[in-house]
């Protein structure tokens, strides 16, 4: 068997930290060094993916496939399609800013927090590009436990209470998909007379409508909710966002939520068909409910970090609602929104990152007048605000306009309250931004910051020239999704057993 | 006269290995006499190595000895297998262990090894009175084992609640077996079957089943039965404690499974749902208590009563799915626990045992390794892919689904989690917590070292690469249960 390309993306970070063990711990320069290296050369091996990604195919590409347990017919599947491209791209761009990010900010066990690190980004590659339930399961469980240790290790005051509510509430959810899974495997080999727990072979199959079925959606649903997170689910987010360190809100907000909606769309859409189109008026409201909740709360948080969380359930609920409404338009416009999220949350966090690490202090009221001076910094946090905002012209305005396109063909009255959505974000980003920023310089402490160093801008670049990117020629991203999910719709049309006209 | 019944000493070969060893042992430690035993652990582990290779170069060649009332098929061998594995690490985790606790007995070793040729002896026993002959030769060892810091006031409370206790169970088991006999005039498992497959079973057969499942279930630590394991867990030394948590488990699961799942099979629709009560009654009483408990050799007991409960899923689910991931489970829980004692048994604080979570804080600062290696031991307990505590809760509860007990599935699932809290609590302390005062520090050992490396080469070979082991098991099952 030779070794593909999907593979050496997947397990070259873990293959770092393996290596990177053997240095001796007070050689922390070597040890962030490496660790830099070789998450920017996992980068550098993911360009080809989308390069060579052949955007007139919806079939899998690059698929790799080793048998692993064959009698229970677990093999190590691997592949990519126009829905996880994209997200295995976001991955290992922002894997190595978060690394950046954390070059200072965290002296303490550096040679721990690397390895941690670099494990957290095979198990999040792993998610993405997955089709063997199994092998899924195994990443999407063993990814929890860096996590754990990024935010309980390195965490503010509080981190191993969010640590510990982070663990708990995405292991309740994901167990369950563990039997769900186990279940889907036995009907389908019951139903077929092959067990497999091959995606690709498992999602050809059409499951009756029923009980089971509707059990097992729940089951999965439950554990991609969880991690979304979508209202009433949200709650272990804010704890996590506010305890971890910036590297792992940069990490959380921009890859681990993103599984959440992936799941949705990977698992729950075209296996269980039938169920996800009988629970698209619940998805439907509790989108609508997280889109508005989290602005309002974002709005009255006093603390920028609890902001920048509770706007990720607001955005997240957008995301949402694209995914059910099963157009076209909202499927793309939700996977396009799932990556510029990632980047413009992300570029959030590590904007409050570095101020944090200059005033040591979060809450808005500590800052006002800064646009006189850190011009550089208010500019690069200008940007990320207006993208996360949805101005027209960045990232964020392209995926909100597609979903709600999608949306409006659904229902027009769930368009009308998901727009309000994009309001709202205006009204508390932008006072917020006008609060810090504006203004006179009411504390002293504030006089002599520091502006931008160029390890910050070396880091928020990177970030800023996707964000431009994808607002102004979003169809460099958009066309390599529209094949795969036309076909998924497709897939999801033919096997309902109720007709649907999207 | 009564002819003398047939004898085939190849049907007892590992067990002989053992037994040889062990009066080996009880003569080296006579002659000549000497104040450390190092060489009593090195001979000792030399036998259960041999015990091993013999077991393994018997593999696929069945042997019955003694009227059959002693089988050594591929399911007995499997067990042994398991059995010398927790043997040898239990050995190595001894020698500076007992060293440092200044208790250096010759004894101790050939206790253990006989402890083990009973527990092995379980494995093979096709016959209710052999059954109860091994199981008191292997407890018999292990209650005088649990006492062996006789200073100590918690080793008597542990040796004597676990004798009278121990002493307790077998009557019933005694007595289920009087019972049994007399329902179904035999003691041979091939006779039981026949007796046991019938449309209606006599009262007489039922009390008697359920006074046998209330002597397994003390041996096995199944709730409502497992009242001595905290005491037990706690006081024994900790070498010993691994040896109860591991092999005692395994060779009572063995003859468990060869009784229930093998001679009573057909019996399955009397004993079934009761099993699945007790399993349910076990995992969540073992998972609830085990967070309020601060003691780390507690915690570990109760731990082991909730793993006792994901085995017992198996139980229920039965065929060669469900008995072959209790095999496997077996296996790779007993890396996994001897791992986590191994580490207890390492880590000490002024010259004590350092069994209180406290003593924990910051380890991950003071020692990375050691730290390290507890993490991996404790998160395959939790189930965490891709680790051998994983792969087993897959293969146990995929067998429940299989056969149809999804909510019970579900039951353990949720235990899982709640599992997950109390376990990393110790990592929470480890690595997130700095110690208030001084805390436990290791003591260099090169055996128990080994001791840890093979366990955690174990968990993440069992977990990477399980289809291996797991074939082996599913074919070790098959002549079992038919």
């Amino acid at each position: 068997m030779t070794i593909g390309l999907l593979t050496i993306v997947t397990f070259l970070p873990a293959a770092a930290a393996l290596l990177l063990l053997l240095v001796p711990r007070r050689e922390e320069t070597v040890l962030r060094v490496g660790a830099l290296l070789a998450t920017v050369a996992t980068f550098a091996l993911s360009v080809p993916l989308y390069v060579r990604f052949d955007a007139r195919m919806a079939d899998y590409q690059f698929v790799e496939y080793a048998r692993w347990m064959p009698n229970l017919g677990v093999g190590y599947h691997v592949g990519i399609d126009g829905i996880s491209l994209l997200l295995v791209l976001l991955t290992t761009l922002i894997t190595p800013v978060a690394l950046a990010s954390a070059w200072r900010a965290i002296d303490d066990r550096v040679k721990e927090f690397v390895v941690t690190l670099l494990v957290l980004e095979t198990g999040m590659v792993g998610v993405f590009v997955s089709l063997d339930l199994f092998l899924f399961y195994v990443f999407w469980e063993a990814m929890l436990i860096p996590m754990y240790f990024i935010i309980g290790v390195w965490g503010g005051g509080r981190r191993i209470y969010a640590a510990v509510k982070f663990v708990l509430y995405t292991m309740v959810g994901s167990v369950l998909m563990l039997v769900a899974i186990l279940a889907l495997y036995y009907q389908h080999g019951a139903a077929t007379g092959l067990h497999t727990f091959d995606l690709p072979t498992v999602a050809r199959w059409v499951m009756p409508p029923g009980t089971s079925q509707t059990l097992m959606f729940l089951a999965f649903a439950l554990a991609f909710a969880i991690k979304v997170p979508m209202f009433p689910f949200h709650t272990w987010l804010p704890d996590a966002h506010v305890e971890a360190p910036t590297a792992g809100s940069v990490i959380l907000a921009g890859v681990l939520l993103k599984m959440g909606t992936y799941g949705f769309l990977r698992f729950c859409l075209p296996l269980f068909p039938d169920a996800s189109l009988a629970f698209g008026p619940l998805v439907f409201t509790l989108s609508i409910i997280g889109v508005v909740y989290g602005a309002w709360v974002s709005t009255v948080q006093p603390d920028l970090k609890k902001l920048v969380a509770y706007s990720s359930v607001s955005h997240l609920g957008f995301v949402m609602l694209g995914l059910f409404t099963l157009t076209s338009q909202g499927l793309v416009g939700a996977i396009l929104q799932m990556v510029s999220h990632g980047l413009s949350t992300g570029a959030l966090f590590l904007l409050v990152g570095m101020i944090y690490e200059r005033r040591h202090t979060r809450m808005i009221a500590d800052f006002g007048g800064l646009w006189a001076v850190i011009p550089a910094f208010s500019a690069v946090f200008m940007i990320a605000v207006l993208s996360s905002v949805g101005l027209p012209g960045l990232n964020g305005f392209v995926g909100e306009f597609l979903i709600l396109v999608g949306a409006f063909q659904v229902n027009r009255t769930l368009a009308a309250l998901a727009t309000t959505g994009i309001i709202f974000a205006a009204v508390y980003l932008l006072w917020m931004y006008q609060r810090v920023i504006f203004g006179e310089v009411t504390h002293a402490e504030n006089r002599d910051l520091r502006d931008l160093t160029p390890r910050e801008w070396a880091l928020m670049v990177p970030i800023l020239l996707f964000i431009v990117w994808i607002g102004v020629y979003p169809v460099a991203f958009t066309s390599k999704m529209e094949a795969s999910v036309d076909a998924l719709i497709a897939q999801v049309q033919s096997k309902a057993s109720v007709a649907f006209s999207r | 006269m009564i002819p003398a019944p047939p004898v085939n000493l190849a049907a007892l070969a590992p067990t002989l290995v053992l037994l040889a060893t062990a009066v080996l042992v009880l003569l080296l430690d006579l002659f000549p006499p000497r104040n450390d035993k190092t060489h009593l652990a090195v001979v000792s582990l030399a036998g259960v190595i041999g015990a091993l290779l013999t077991a393994l170069t018997r593999w696929g060649r069945d042997q019955r000895g003694f009227r059959d009332m002693v089988v050594l098929d591929n399911y007995a061998l499997f067990i042994d297998v398991v059995i010398c594995y927790a043997v040898a690490l239990v050995i190595l985790l001894s020698i500076d262990y007992l060293r440092r606790e200044g208790v250096q007995t010759g004894e101790y070793y050939a206790l253990v090894l006989f402890s083990a040729s009973g527990m092995m002896l379980m494995a093979s026993a096709n016959d209710l009175v052999v059954v109860f002959l091994a199981l008191e030769l292997m407890s018999l060892c292990l209650y005088v084992l649990a006492g062996l810091f006789k200073q100590r006031l918690d080793a008597g409370e542990a040796s004597l609640k676990y004798f009278l206790l121990g002493a307790f169970a077998s009557s019933f088991l005694l007595y289920g077996i009087a019972l049994t006999y007399g329902a179904t005039g035999s003691t041979s498992f091939e006779r039981i079957v026949a007796a046991a497959s019938g449309p209606d079973r006599s009262v007489l057969f039922l009390v008697g089943l359920a006074l046998m499942l209330v002597g397994f279930g003390f041996k096995i630590s199944a709730a409502p039965f497992h009242m001595w394991a905290p005491d037990v867990y706690q006081g024994a030394p900790t070498s010993v404690t691994t040896l109860i948590a591991t092999g005692s488990k395994a060779a009572g699961f063995a003859a468990l499974m060869r009784l229930l799942l093998g001679a009573l099979r057909g019996a399955q629709p009397d004993w079934g749902p009761l099993m699945w009560g007790l399993a349910v009654v076990t995992m969540t009483l073992g998972n609830v208590v085990a967070i309020a408990q601060s003691n780390l050799k507690r915690m570990l007991a109760y731990s082991s009563i909730a793993h006792v409960g994901y085995m017992m899923v198996g139980l229920v689910a039965g065929g060669t799915s469900g008995a072959g991931a209790i095999l496997y489970y077996l296996f790779a829980y007993t890396f996994t626990v001897a791992g986590t004692f191994g580490v207890l048994t390492l880590c000490a604080r002024a010259g004590e045992e350092a069994v209180e979570v406290e003593e924990y804080a910051g380890l991950g600062r003071r020692h990375p390794l050691l730290a390290g290696m507890l993490t991996l031991f404790l998160l395959s307990l939790i189930g965490i892919p891709p680790l051998a505590g994983f792969v087993g809760k897959f293969y146990l509860f995929g067998a429940a689904v299989q056969h149809g007990y999804l909510w019970l599935a579900v039951i353990a699932v949720l235990n899982s989690a709640i599992a997950a809290y109390y376990y990393l609590r110790v990592v929470v302390f480890m690595y997130m917590r700095e110690p208030e005062a001084a805390g436990a520090q290791w003591t260099p050992s090169f055996a128990g070292g080994v001791a840890l490396a093979v366990a955690a080469a174990g968990i993440v070979i069992l977990g990477v690469m399980p289809a291996p082991f797991a074939d082996l098991a599913q074919s070790a099952v098959a002549t079992l249960v038919r």
